[in-house]
């Protein structure tokens, strides 16, 4: 077999930019930090200061007017704001904790990120480099306890590898497949001076290919695809927005007039009104795209890894159809789904590669099927959930009536549960990198200091926090950052007074024997007061759209609690271990 | 035969005639960085691979270390395996062969009771027969040494066992990829550009008596 290499022609080397505003001078790790962030373009790092970490945070005494400090309430939280920073910005999401439990605390957000693949440099202290492996205070090997969940981690011991390691750390997190790097610097390597020479951003790194090289004979191969295809498909995820590839990818899906559908760290990258956006993909994703994807004869992925949740039982999936895959990480590549032609590289170099090659089409009968399939969602699922007349208030009425309210324009974070997937079903957007949840990890207790963060990466943007009554009391001293930032979160708790979906399961698929979902809450409106944060309940259908308003109208961080239907379900659903297309619409069919 | 693990077929040959585990030989070339081997061990852990052998050392590209992992698994899974392992910063290629695709040996020591050599000629003749040769001889013992495959290796050790065989141990398999034409070409390939600096290892932990720290 022909040999093969994954290698990309390194662009002309551009004048890497010096920062030189302490070149030539003798100045401490810990200095050399914050220079690297500077020039990095960081404005904002989400930490909390502790031992091994105080020699940086003594630094940061001297540069608050440079660099913004988010202090939040546990390094979880830390985290997890910098990946609402991440993924309402697009740029790299930074985060200082402490050695030993400081870092540990970061374990939950570094794996999230891993597998949403969020860019994040995450800087952990450490203890003082002769006492590794002493079990002294504070001491926890966070190199090896993170390794399964970093894209990239290192350690430092001496003060004169910070500015390179930084270097490396910034040009991995956010380049290729992003992801989350931590760099742990041991306590001495903060405190020692050296002669700084400056920092050098990299750009290149002999052993790491941030692109595979794109192969113009498989792009062929692809159109050609696509051009004979009767019934295409495309399916799409967060590639698109990791690659800031929304306007190429309409392009595309537009001139062959392609059916898209997407998965939920897709959603947002095309408007829900477009009218090629035939919905969402997996377990409770819509109908039509689940019941045709095994109907197509050519499944076009974009960006995504054909996530279990996506794709319900591998041998039920579009087995009929030929596949393409267009992905950045090679490892992708027929590793859940076989791949008839995979299109290596960034899909804003690809796609419009291919959208040159195919023909113009309408696809009009294939599209009837859709909407034929939407209208029967519709019918038995949809309109009842969103628009109830009687009986408790349903969570797709809040979302409905959001929507109403925000036009799109808001940017959605959600927790994990049942209200995640209504609000991933029913949130209408306008724009990309308004979607922001916990997909791959399905992290309980993201939602709130997510929140937080994306506001702070998209400060003139309104963010919404829709969060269930158990996630948010897995973050919910995060309400404390709200309070000393002042950050204008609006907080969304859609309470019905159990573990939603764990109850779900239950019910369908373990007798109704409902085992410790039966969750209490506090009072949280009076929980937010003691947090200086305005809030208020809604317990009836008529005051929601009110408190809605109010809620998005208040001048500052605001928490409205809706109390929702204790016991509904999220439909559609395919049930765990069943084909896509054996998705059910109601509980009855389970 | 190299086998890349990127090479794909644009027709997929789905040929499921029952694919079999089998022994694959996959060759890892490497920066030389603290913690990357268990970087690569976790990729095999995670899915509850077991290693058969690995083996790591310098490779004839300077600053270059290649690992030799042994495992026994179907084909996919290998392909999948080397994605992973190539998909880490630190690694720059990853091959994988089946064992008629590599010439490869395994180093073996046997201690033996060097009275019983002296008084017994068969087994003197066994050593012999075996291409075993004596690396340290002394009054109470005496260490031969054997290079072969697996079963040749073992086979010595079940001939020298009713003489008294004191202590074993075998090396990790090294491996030489028959089709391949060495690492320096494709090094230049990656090194179009200079690359960022390396980090160097704690210096620091030698000197624990010497440093005051809180």
């Amino acid at each position: 077999m022909e040999e093969t290499l994954i290698i990309e022609e390194p662009q002309a080397a551009t004048a890497a930019e010096v920062w030189d505003n302490k070149v030539g001078t003798n100045i401490t790790g810990s200095q050399a930090v914050l220079e690297a962030l500077i020039v990095e373009g960081v404005d904002t790092v989400f930490g909390y200061p502790g031992g091994a970490i105080m020699p940086i945070y003594d630094a940061l005494y001297d540069y608050h007017d440079k660099l913004k400090h988010i202090l939040v309430r546990h390094e979880q939280g830390g985290i997890h704001a910098g990946q609402g920073y991440a993924r309402s910005s697009g740029r790299v999401g930074v985060v200082f904790a402490t050695s030993g439990p400081g870092a540990t605390n970061l374990v939950t957000g570094l794996a999230d990120a891993m597998i949403d693949s969020t860019p994040l440099v995450c800087i952990t202290g450490q203890v003082f480099a002769h006492l590794l492996g002493t079990d002294a205070f504070q001491e926890v090997d966070v190199i090896n306890i993170t390794t399964p969940v970093t894209k990239w981690n290192c350690q430092v011991t001496d003060a004169s590898e910070i500015p390179n390691a930084l270097a490396k750390a910034f040009f991995i997190a956010r380049t290729g497949r992003p992801g989350p790097v931590l760099v742990d610097i041991t306590k001495n390597a903060q405190l020692q001076k050296f002669d700084y020479e400056g920092y050098k951003p990299c750009n290149h790194i002999r052993s790491y290919r941030p692109k595979p090289i794109i192969r113009p004979s498989y792009i062929e191969a692809a159109a050609k695809l696509i051009n004979e295809a009767k019934k295409p498909f495309v399916i799409f995820g967060q590639g698109v927005i990791l690659g800031e590839a929304e306007k190429e990818f309409k392009a595309f899906i537009e001139k062959g007039g392609l059916p898209s559908a997407w998965t939920i760290l897709g959603l947002s990258a095309l408007p829900t009104d477009h009218p090629l956006n035939v919905g969402m993909l997996g377990m409770h994703g819509n109908y039509g795209p689940n019941v045709l994807t095994n109907e197509c004869d050519v499944l076009i992925a974009v960006g995504m890894r054909f996530d279990d949740r996506v794709t319900g039982r591998l041998d039920k999936y579009a087995k009929q159809a030929k596949v393409i895959h267009l992905d950045i990480d090679p490892a992708e590549i027929d590793k859940n789904v076989k791949t008839t032609v995979p299109v290596w590289g960034d899909c804003k170099e690809t796609l419009p590669m291919l959208t040159a090659l195919i023909d113009k089409k309408e696809h009009t009968e294939w599209h009837n099927q859709f909407k034929a399939l939407s209208a029967k969602e519709n019918e038995i699922v949809i309109h009842k959930e969103l628009n109830p007349t009687e009986g408790e208030i349903t969570m797709g009425e809040v979302l409905n009536s959001l929507n109403e309210l925000t036009h799109g324009d808001a940017i959605i974070v959600t927790d994990v549960g049942q209200h995640q997937m209504v609000a991933c079903r029913y949130a209408k957007f306008n724009q990309s990198k308004s979607n922001i949840t916990s997909g791959g990890a399905g992290t309980m207790g993201f939602g709130l200091p997510a929140a937080i963060g994306a506001k702070f990466g998209a400060p003139e943007r309104t963010v919404v926090a829709i969060i269930g009554d158990g996630g948010i009391q897995m973050t919910i001293q995060e309400l404390g950052t709200i309070m000393q930032t002042g950050v204008n979160v609006k907080i969304l708790i859609l309470n019905n007074r159990f573990l939603g979906m764990v109850r779900q399961w239950q019910q369908l698929f373990h007798d109704k024997r409902y085992s410790f979902v039966d969750i209490e809450s506090p009072d949280y409106v009076a929980v937010a007061k003691a947090y200086r944060i305005e809030g208020s309940s809604v317990n009836e259908r008529k005051d929601l759209k009110n408190a809605l308003a109010a809620m998005l109208n208040h001048n500052g961080s605001y928490l409205l609690e809706v109390m929702v239907a204790k016991e509904d379900n999220v439909f559609p659903m395919v049930p765990q271990g069943r084909g896509v297309s054996d998705i059910v619409l109601t509980k009855d069919q389970v | 035969m190299i086998q890349s693990q990127n090479n794909i077929q644009l027709t997929p040959t789905d040929t499921q005639a029952g694919p079999v585990k089998q022994e694959f030989t996959i060759t890892v070339y490497t920066e030389n960085q603290v913690g990357l081997l268990n970087r690569i061990a976790i990729i095999f852990s995670r899915r509850k691979i077991n290693i058969e052998s690995l083996n790591t050392s310098p490779s004839e590209a300077e600053g270059i270390h290649r690992f030799t992992i042994v495992i026994n698994e179907y084909e996919d899974v290998v392909r999948k395996l080397c994605r992973q392992i190539e998909k880490q910063v630190e690694v720059l290629k990853t091959y994988f062969n089946t064992n008629d695709e590599i010439v490869w040996q395994e180093l073996a020591l046997y201690k033996v009771p060097t009275d019983i050599i002296a008084e017994k000629v068969m087994v003197e003749r066994l050593l012999h027969r075996h291409g075993a040769r004596a690396v340290v001889i002394r009054k109470d013992y005496t260490i031969f040494e054997t290079t072969g495959h697996r079963e040749e290796t073992e086979g010595l050790i079940n001939a020298l066992a009713p003489y008294g065989l004191i202590e074993f141990v075998r090396s990790a398999r090294v491996a030489i990829i028959k089709a391949s034409s060495g690492f320096h070409e494709k090094l230049k390939e990656f090194e179009a550009y200079q690359p960022a600096e390396d980090l160097s290892e704690n210096e620091y932990l030698g000197k624990r008596e010497g440093v005051f720290s809180m």
